[in-house]
């Protein structure tokens, strides 16, 4: 037999006889299962999640469920086909022994692998301070029971919500805030909302957008204590301006963790931003050497792109989840020239205050930005961003047809800036510097972000100082 | 001439506009290609794409060479004649951002989302009633033949544009022949060259003279005597952000929306039942399974899109696409109808399927310019397959191909002459 | 019956909201908001919706597969 016929025999095998179990059960989990399903694979699924609820669509969470429209737990996802797996829910991961191939659950039982599939995702990140965490009336927003319970607080009509953090959830939930005319300070550290991600110049655009719709925006500024009621309930914030406000619902939007404590000991290259893995989707190893049977795809996963100097990034966007869970599920049930690499063009929206925000890229990649179509000042605009002369990033409001154009040129690494259109040029179209802050800083944590060379790099700490 | 010229001119000859698609099939060789002086043609799905997306591409009929030509020559490829049509006043079709975004959302602001939600939707049992009342009637009439264009498929879209605009149906009549010659009168093929087609482009001006004085005339009295419905409030807002349109260009937008309004779903749902009865097997599936009537009036629509291009297009500067350089300042008109079969976009392009999967077809346009009557035109399309299909039985074909109308931008049958055994009872 | 639509994809066509305007909404100019568990009575409604996306953004699944059991 030729070592061809060999290795295809051998897929064909796995595909038929193969253990394949997948630890995360939200949309990467679910649409990985349904890949490896379409692409032959007959052998035993399992799927883990920590959550007692089937996998559902969370982008729903911070608008239409908020607003009272849709009820928490009635965003499930459609399935696109059966998968025939093993649902172990409500139970959680808390180990991984590579050695002898089984995932340990928080139950007691071992889950046998030849094959495995991380896809364990993000959690909010909770309140710095544990006292002040056991308040009543202070939410994260990440899962559906989280949405839940945000929503009744928002129906009962609390006299003001305190959004900290204005990126682009607590964003969303500012928008959600006064589309039901409740009052709302949101605040940030940073110079302005969505800084992190797109950079000071659409920071200011957005801080605008957020004030004219009647929103107590404060930027600059750090929330340093909360007080409660002898309830325990949350009522007073006070800031670090020295500002104290009365708030009877406060949202902690302080960014995501990456769930990767479950993977301690197992020597992969797992650290603040996620598990590294290879184009592929395959993980490495602390060493820096590609695992063979271990993949990885969604929001916790950390790979090279070629399009950003083959930088490693973390995409915490729904092609993530999507489009790397189906490259995975591929790549899990092929050998050799057959894997595909997941490359995708990053692409990213969110809906509020009126305007569809829609971008492609990375934006926080480049240094300088310049609107090229529309109108700056009517919210309907595009603009493209640079670095070293080359575009790297679009970002639209309200201009979303126009967005692909960009996205073209970014994957041909076209000039920047881009020849001026035929029509439509804003009024000022002159390339400026597009004010990102220094990534160390505490806020500012784009949803994509490139974390250097390293497989293993750990980046900077990110705890709030002590006071 | 070149090859790509002879296909373009054959394309566009009237013997053949039952079937241009294999014309296009041979100018897909080339996927943008030179057909005239100073105009292209795209048959490539991608190109397409790309071209439709890119604000280098100009709708602004001042930047198209086509209406600097002396509408005297009338060149195979000339189309002053439809830029000609809507008024002095460029509507939005024939605009670029700003302005089109601007008479865009004056004008979808009182009948689409999100200021008016229920506009369309609440049509829906009036349509229903249309297409009843129509069947009916052809039922009264006896016998067992009708004609799908005059007797269904023209009477309910007309109807339903006259009441949302605020046109008053008892002059469809004349507005009804207007139209007509407008549209047998913008030839862009070699037969308008000739005698007949010459007069027949006189009379299409003097029509549209016409129906631009009608229009006008309506729209000042909705000034005086403000009505309820989408015209009059086009040019009475107040409340807006972009604040009402002047009356001349509400004249000139109101016109693009009752031909549009109306003409391209009559060729769509007449396409429908063309291409539903050539495949009897389709027939069968959708009594089976209704839910796949949807899916079925977008395949149509990729087989025989009802608007094959709008030639009102040019670039602003040199574009490199499909391996070609457009010059700037040359119009370039994107085939929908041919892109829409592109074999490396959809595999068997000459094959209806009701099932196909993925079907991402432009016959509706793409990028800013899309259409904005879609909505309309599908409720209206569903209900009258739905109906037609539920409701006429055993369904054959008189003649194929049936005869075609003149225009080659707005195509669709002249006639559709129809077989049946009976016509059963409304629900 | 579930309904995801994918708003990287979605760019604001709007065809579908008139369509199945209980499950579908626009926010503003361009921005969708859906009702992702529709009640049953809107399969006339989501079908023609989904048909009308001219780049198919919206996946909906009409009825369970095999392999569930919750609606």
């Amino acid at each position: 037999m030729s070592t061809q016929s060999l290795v295809d025999e051998l897929v064909k095998t796995f595909k038929a006889q193969g253990r394949i179990v997948i630890v995360g059960a939200s949309l990467a989990g679910l649409r990985a299962a349904e890949a490896l399903r379409d692409a032959g694979f007959t052998g035993s699924l399992t799927i883990i999640g920590d959550e007692v609820h089937e996998p559902y669509d969370r982008p729903p969470l911070s608008k239409q469920v908020l607003k009272g429209w849709v009820p928490a737990g009635n965003t499930k996802l459609p399935r696109m086909r059966e998968v025939n797996a093993d649902w172990r829910l409500g139970v959680a991961a808390t180990a991984l022994d590579r050695d002898n191939r089984e995932v340990l659950l928080a139950n007691g039982d071992k889950v046998p692998y030849d094959r495995l599939l991380i896809a364990t995702g993000v959690r909010s990140r909770q309140w710095f301070n544990p006292e002040e965490a056991k308040l009543k009336g202070l939410f994260t927003l990440r899962t559906s029971d989280d949405a839940a319970e945000l929503q009744a607080a928002l129906k009962a009509r609390p006299k003001r919500v305190l959004i900290v953090g204005a990126g682009f959830i607590g964003s969303e939930m500012a928008s959600v805030c006064r589309d039901l005319g409740l009052d709302v300070t949101v605040a940030e550290r940073s110079s302005a909302p969505l800084v992190g991600a797109l950079g000071g110049v659409i920071g200011d655009i957005a801080a605008k957008m957020q004030r004219d719709a009647g929103v107590d925006l404060r930027t600059g500024v750090a929330v340093e204590a909360l007080e409660g009621d002898a309830d325990g309930h949350v009522r007073r914030a006070k800031l670090s301006d020295g500002t104290t406000l009365d708030v009877d619902v406060v949202v902690a939007s302080l960014g995501s963790i990456r769930n990767i404590e479950w993977l301690d000991g197992a020597e992969l290259a797992t650290g603040f931003w996620g598990v590294a893995c290879d184009a592929g989707c395959r993980a490495f190893d602390i060493n820096g050497v590609v695992t063979d049977n271990i993949f990885v795809a969604g929001d916790i996963a950390r790979a090279p792109h070629v399009l950003y100097e083959y930088q490693f990034m973390s995409i915490e966007h729904v092609d993530a989840a999507v489009l790397g869970a189906r490259t995975a599920a591929h790549n899990m049930v092929n050998l050799g020239r057959a894997r595909r690499p997941h490359l995708p063009l990053p692409q990213f929206w969110s809906g509020q205050f009126g305007v569809n925000i829609k971008g492609c890229g990375v934006c926080s990649f480049g240094d300088e930005i310049v609107f090229t179509q529309g109108s700056v000042e009517d919210l309907r605009f595009a603009a493209a961003f640079g670095k070293n002369g080359r575009i790297v990033g679009a970002i639209t409001f309200n201009h979303g047809k126009w967005l692909e154009y960009y996205g073209a040129m970014i994957e041909r690494s076209a000039p920047f800036p881009p020849p001026p259109p035929g029509y439509d040029q804003p009024a000022n179209a002159e390339p400026m510097s597009a004010r990102f802050p220094d990534p160390r800083e505490p806020t500012g944590l784009p949803d994509v972000v490139l974390t250097g060379h390293d497989p293993t790099s750990r980046g900077a700490e990110f705890r709030p100082k002590s006071r | 001439m070149t090859t790509a010229e002879t296909a373009w001119t054959e394309a566009m000859r009237y013997e053949n506009r039952h079937d241009p698609y294999r014309f296009f099939d041979e100018l897909r060789k080339t996927p943008v290609v030179q057909v005239a002086d100073k105009v292209y043609v795209v048959t490539g799905y991608r190109e397409l794409l790309q071209l439709a997306h890119d604000p280098h591409v100009s709708s602004d009929i001042s930047k198209s060479p086509i209406s600097a030509q002396p509408a005297a020559h009338a060149q195979p490829d000339v189309g002053a004649e439809h830029m000609q049509a809507y008024g002095r006043e460029p509507s939005l079709i024939v605009s670029d951002p700003a302005r089109h975004d601007k008479q865009r959302r004056q004008v979808m602001r009182h009948f689409a989302p999100p200021h008016s939600p229920n506009v369309i939707p609440n049509m829906a049992a009036d349509i229903q009633s249309l297409c009843d009342d129509s069947l009916d009637k052809i039922k009264a009439n006896g016998g067992n033949v009708f004609d799908v264009v005059d007797d269904y498929a023209y009477p309910v879209p007309v109807a339903v544009i006259c009441q949302i605009l605020g046109v008053p149906l008892k002059d469809e009549p004349t507005f009804h022949g207007w139209i007509f010659d407008f549209m047998a009168g913008a030839d862009m093929g070699p037969d308008a060259a000739t005698e007949e087609g010459q007069a027949r482009k006189q009379k299409g001006k003097e029509s549209t003279a016409a129906l631009t004085a009608y229009m006008a005339d309506l729209i000042h009295g909705f000034l005086t005597e403000p009505k309820d419905n989408v015209l009059s409030k086009l040019v009475n807002d107040k409340d807006g952000p972009d604040g009402p349109m002047t009356p001349q260009e509400a004249a000139a937008n109101a016109m693009l929306l009752l031909i549009a309004g109306h003409d391209s779903t009559v060729n769509t749902i007449a396409h429908c039942v063309l291409t539903l009865l050539r495949h009897p097997e389709s027939i069968e599936l959708l009594h089976e399974r209704p839910e796949l009537i949807p899916k079925a009036i977008e395949e149509v629509l990729r087989l025989q899109s009802a608007v094959q291009f709008f030639p009102s297009r040019s670039v602003t500067s040199d574009i490199e696409v499909g391996g070609t350089v457009i010059p700037a300042g040359s119009a370039v008109h994107l085939l929908y109808g041919a892109a829409n079969r592109d074999p490396r976009r959809f595999p068997e392009p000459e094959k209806f399927d009701v099932q196909r999967t993925d079907n991402q077809h432009v016959g509706w346009g793409r990028g800013v310019h899309s259409c904005v009557g879609g909505p309309l035109a599908r409720l209206e399309v569903n209900i009258a397959l739905e109906t037609f299909l539920r409701r006429v039985e055993n369904p054959r074909l008189v003649v194929d191909p049936p005869p075609y109308r003149v225009n080659q931008v707005f195509r669709g049958p002249l006639h559709l002459e129809v077989e049946f055994d009976r016509i059963t009872d409304q629900r | 019956m579930r309904i995801v639509v994918d708003l990287n994809r979605c760019l604001g066509y709007a065809q579908c909201v008139p369509l199945a305007p209980e499950v579908l909404q626009l926010q503003g100019e361009e921005a969708l908001a859906y009702d992702p568990n529709p009640d049953d009575s809107q399969r006339q409604q989501v079908a023609r919706a989904v048909a009308s996306c001219p780049v198919q953004a919206i996946i909906a699944e009409m009825d369970p597969p095999a392999d569930r059991t919750t609606k």
